[in-house]
């Protein structure tokens, strides 16, 4: 850390505060000035002041309700499917050999082409969402997994089997635990993946409700614009809070192992 | 070579094995969502895989859409890997910088890139521009944080020693601080590359032209094998692209591995 004179400029949430603030007043001062057209891109007053409204409209915060339900949900059941798949990878190789080749093939599909094909498959809003989340998110929690399975030490779990253990307890009492962080890892950045499919789905698959129904139906509206801003604000700062809620429950609960590694985020 | 060969083929084989079950068991399903393999196949081909061998067999609707889509993909992930770096070596390089910037890009990082789609229709309308801009701004942040996180953290060895040489600020930039940042670029530049295929179907959703509205052709008209196709034509697409991308790394990079190894 280097010392700097002028104490403020050190702490990172004045800096934060001064640099959001400018920015914004920049945004301002340009619709103001007539630099952007309002037509094209609202003022950020009134984009403020139409998130601020949003935040006590009882529709939108329906929508809310329905985008992180559904997010909920998937998430659970990708950690569901994910976590026991990638535990099997890892722990016998020959299967993890010979499934590689079609992992290597189904990751690289774009997750948002896959909703064309879900919306035929799936007749409930609720089964796309939850079907398109397992197959996008799915990916970073099975390769941490089978990741963090390679990294265990091998030194514990052969003094386990010493001991006599058998390999399914190996599994539970070492190999898990010290998997445990990578797979919280996982966890975090298939959250926020998920986040972004749910709201996806929502905004290519009309009908579905949530936030991303909500941008869809605001382009009709008059304030349709501002609204849409607004709207994509919330989502932006929702995710934020949302992988921050992640950040700081591994930092608490895995605090032993960032100790450890020294972990920079 | 032969063993090359060999190994290949052994790590390879539960590809015909998937592709038979696949067909096998959708043949037996008989369920209109699930179309067997082959009825993908001949489909993919009727739609764009017409055309003479000389056009590698491509058909008119291939050529005026495939192109399209892989031209603007690729120039908007230029721009981003370009952008991506400058700005996040400043930001590795300054920590005041950093500090000043670091909500709004945790910010725009945490906003979904097809909330943006309307939003830059209404600024930049339809079109190749804005098609790349969408691209270039949505898959930025990989490269953006990696090269932060390369730049922040060199070194200071490296660092002490370009001081005592006299190396100019921009001469330390060019033959230390980016170099050393290199491998970190080229992870995310991969992760961009294979994000710059999600945003480009979405930023062709709305549009006439490309990939993207291919896909969205075939699912209004209740094409299904028409749509599976579209979905694996882009898996292939990211597939290639991620295997050239690799090639072309483990090329740049080969320095690199080579100087860790004599350390």
């Amino acid at each position: 850390m280097r010392l700097n004179a002028r104490r403020a400029l050190d702490s990172p949430l004045v800096c934060g505060v001064i640099g959001v603030v400018a920015l914004l007043s920049a945004a301002e001062a340009a619709g103001r000035l007539g630099l952007i057209s309002t037509v094209q891109f609202p003022l950020t007053s009134t984009v403020l002041l139409e998130a601020a409204g949003l935040a006590a409209d009882p529709a939108f915060l329906a929508d809310v309700a329905t985008t992180f339900g559904g997010w909920a949900l998937g998430l659970l059941a990708t950690v569901a499917v994910a976590v026991p798949l990638g535990l099997l990878l890892g722990s016998v190789p020959p299967i993890e050999a010979a499934l590689r080749p079609v992992i290597e093939f189904l990751r690289p599909i774009p997750s948002v082409a896959i909703i064309p094909l879900a919306t035929f498959m799936f007749s409930g809003r609720l089964d796309l969402k939850v079907a398109v989340i397992l197959y996008a998110s799915t990916w970073p929690i099975l390769i941490n997994t089978v990741y963090g399975l390679r990294e265990v030490d091998p030194v514990a779990k052969e003094t386990l089997r010493t001991f006599g253990f058998g390999p399914l307890s190996v599994l539970w009492r070492v190999s898990l635990p010290s998997t445990a962080p990578f797979i919280a890892t996982g966890v975090r950045v298939a959250a926020a993946i998920a986040l972004i499919l749910a709201i996806s789905t929502e905004l290519l698959s009309s009908g579905a409700g949530g936030i991303g129904n909500f941008i869809v139906l605001a382009e009709s509206s008059p304030e349709g614009l501002r609204m849409q801003v607004a709207a994509i604000v919330w989502a932006g700062l929702l995710g934020l809070v949302t992988n921050g809620v992640f950040v700081w429950g591994e930092r608490r609960i895995f605090r032993w192992h960032t100790a450890r590694t020294g972990a920079t985020q | 070579m032969i063993r090359k060969v060999a190994a290949a083929v052994l790590r390879l084989w539960i590809v015909p094995v998937v592709l038979v079950v696949w067909e096998l068991g959708t043949r037996a399903l008989a369920g209109p969502y699930f179309p067997p393999p082959t009825k993908i196949a001949a489909q993919m081909g009727e739609l764009w895989f017409s055309g003479p061998p000389t056009r590698l067999w491509l058909n008119d609707t291939a050529l005026t859409n495939f192109p399209y889509s892989i031209a603007n993909l690729l120039t908007g992930w230029v721009l981003s890997g370009v952008g991506g770096v400058v700005v996040g070596v400043a930001l590795g390089r300054s920590s005041l910088l950093f500090r000043f910037l670091d909500p709004i890009i945790q910010f725009g990082r945490a906003l979904p890139p097809v909330t943006l789609l309307p939003l830059f229709i209404a600024l930049f309308s339809t079109g190749a521009r804005m098609h790349i801009l969408l691209i270039a701004f949505g898959i930025v942040w990989p490269v953006l944080f990696n090269a932060a996180d390369g730049a922040r953290h060199v070194d200071p060895l490296h660092l002490d020693t370009a001081r005592v040489f006299r190396l100019s600020r921009v001469q330390r930039l060019v033959k230390v601080i980016l170099p050393s940042a290199l491998p970190k670029v080229f992870a995310g530049l991969r992760l961009s590359l294979s994000l710059a295929l999600i945003l480009m179907v979405i930023a062709e959703t709305f549009s006439t032209i490309g990939i993207g509205y291919q896909l969205r052709v075939a699912e209004r008209g209740y094409d299904l094998p028409g749509t599976w196709g579209a979905v694996i034509l882009l898996g292939v697409l990211g597939y290639v692209f991620n295997q050239i991308f690799v090639l072309l790394e483990r090329r740049a990079l080969a320095w690199q591995s080579s100087a860790q190894r004599r350390t």
